[in-house]
């Protein structure tokens, strides 16, 4: 999308302002936007998916000019082994086809990970699957030890009682 | 709630406005966003796949607790009306109705508990979109109920999970926990007193982002705003959930002061604009579901600020649920065309105001003012 204002770059930033109880959007390209006194927000995640995709992987970086930090953005990426989607099917849609699709294209989703959540390491619930190697088993118990600590700090015991009975739930009987 | 009209209640719990701030906060809802292993999702994914994923959430239905006893809708199975009736109640996505397209695809479903305000969307974007939908503004509470469901689910189902990215997902701005909590506000002052935008800009600098009534893609009507998270990744569930919570809480604190702001220093005007929406919405023979939104929400402010004593928030989230077209055309039990609905919904709210609506005559205490005591 190009900038409402210059008419020349692209729009990064969309503003919906409430005019007269009508709401207009506003989409306008860095530069203008500073000029009209708008700060670019601190948050990566405020600009669309479609705006990163365009910026990344396959031909290296000339558009948007802000990704060139990651080498592995300009290697070659094969087609995913499971389902057959390729990168720039990816890059199109927007959508994975599997979940394989995340290993095979890993590099460059950690990469937009980090622009779009500001990083890509994953601090929710640790899942087991139903049938549990001990390996994954110990990740979960670690993982919850750790949530445990937490609670605690935060003195949120109901929820610290909780994660404790989920932990000897998994954890083997001696 | 059955005696209303002979539609089944299923995902109307929330309306009762029994949660804390219904006046203001319509309604929480959280979903989580997970996949099975094994099969592909989304646009990529066959036939064989969906039905795959179908047949193994049908399978496990009935180990698991909280969806024991559901019922399991085929889309694809449905007459056009049933599925917009749940198109209106957000109990499903457009994507999943196959509203923008061919109508829905073969294996999309949805999963709905008898007893609990819990969903689960099969075969939309993702392989599971599971969800909840309470009144008023109840975050922690949405968010264990739907984290037991998962909890049971995942015991039994294989989700597709990565030790780095989290619960994998379609679309990478799901990923991670797979988490979406948003909140259905009604902001008149906000937006009478021209602070929305301030409020709205403020909240992209916050890690949260807001839509219209339906969700992704649609337009704000009636001044209600979804608010919710934008990342679902690099931060825990319950952070995502306390965060949302706070904020929140501050947007209700800044509509509040800006009524302050309206009944100090634009009283009349402001009892006016309540007053004749209360008129129109009392007597008019015709309303467009656009229109009836705008007054709805001038009804709304005036129940909330007790300049309308005796309408109940309940009677407004009726109103604004059972005003569309679906569920217009099931109570009349036939199509609609556009003026016939029109005519439909304005005869449905003058029907609930006149039953429901009670609100003690406010010329009395106009003429008590200005008139001596009636002797009597």
């Amino acid at each position: 999308m190009v900038c409402q204002n210059c008419g020349s770059e692209n729009a990064v930033i969309h503003l919906t302002q409430i005019v007269d109880q009508e709401m207009k959007t506003l989409h306008l390209c860095e530069a203008c936007a500073a000029e009209k006194g708008l700060e670019t927000s601190s948050v990566p995640e405020s600009f669309p998916l479609t705006d990163f995709l365009a910026q990344m992987g396959g031909k290296g970086g000339e558009a948007g000019g802000t990704s060139g930090d990651d080498p592995e953005d300009s290697k070659p990426v094969g087609d995913c082994s499971f389902c057959g989607l390729s990168f720039s099917d990816f890059k199109e849609s927007g959508r994975l086809g599997c979940p394989h699709c995340w290993s095979s294209f890993e590099l460059h989703l950690r990469g937009l990970l980090r622009r779009v959540h500001g990083g890509s390491q994953h601090l929710g619930k640790v899942y087991l699957s139903p049938d549990p190697s001990v390996s994954e088993r110990e990740k979960r118990l670690e993982a919850l030890r750790k949530k445990l600590r937490r609670a605690v700090e935060i003195e949120d015991f109901e929820r610290a009682a909780e994660i404790r009975d989920e932990i000897r739930t998994l954890e083997p009987v001696t | 709630m059955s005696d209303l009209l002979p539609i089944r209640d299923s995902g109307l719990g929330w309306l009762d406005a029994s949660g804390e701030h219904s006046d203001m906060v319509l309604s929480t809802r959280v979903r989580l966003a997970r996949n099975l292993q094994g099969h592909a999702f989304g646009p990529r994914a066959r036939l064989n796949d969906r039905t795959a994923v179908l047949e193994q959430v049908k399978g496990v239905r009935d180990r698991v607790d909280l969806l024991r006893n559901s019922e399991v809708q085929e889309l694809s199975e449905m007459d056009v009306r049933p599925r917009r009736i749940l198109l209106e109640r957000r109990l499903v996505s457009r994507d999943l109705v196959g509203e923008n397209g061919s109508g829905p695809a073969r294996g999309t479903a949805v999963v709905l508990s008898p007893d609990r305000p819990l969903s689960v969307m099969v075969n939309e974007e993702d392989h599971l979109r599971l969800q909840t939908l309470f009144s008023g503004l109840r975050l922690r509470e949405a968010w264990r109920l739907l984290d037991s469901l998962d909890e049971e689910l995942g015991k039994e189902l294989a989700y597709a999970y990565h030790h780095e990215f989290g619960f994998l997902t379609s679309c990478p701005t799901n990923v991670g926990t797979g988490l979406r909590a948003s909140v259905l506000m009604h902001l008149p002052a906000l937006v009478l007193t021209k602070e929305i935008g301030k409020v709205l800009q403020g909240l992209s600098q916050v890690g949260l982002t807001f839509r219209g009534l339906y969700g992704e893609g649609s337009e704000v009507v009636g001044n209600f705003f979804q608010l919710s998270n934008q990342t679902t990744l690099g931060k825990s569930e319950e952070d995502l959930v306390d965060h949302l919570d706070r904020i929140v809480r501050q947007v209700i604190q800044y509509e509040t002061h800006a009524r302050q702001v309206l009944l100090r220093d634009a009283a009349s005007v402001t009892e006016d604009k309540i007053w004749r929406a209360y008129g129109l919405l009392r007597y008019a023979r015709s309303l467009s579901f656009e229109e009836l939104m705008n007054l709805l929400s001038g009804i709304r402010l005036g129940a909330s600020l007790k300049l309308l004593p005796g309408l109940r928030v309940y009677s407004l989230n009726k109103i604004m649920i059972f005003t569309q077209s679906a569920h217009l055309e099931e109570a009349a039990g036939r199509s609609l065309s556009v003026s016939e609905g029109d005519a439909h919904r304005a005869t449905f709210v003058r029907r609930i105001l006149s039953t429901e609506g009670v609100v003690p005559p406010d010329e009395d205490s106009v003429d008590g003012n200005a008139s001596p005591d009636p002797t009597g």
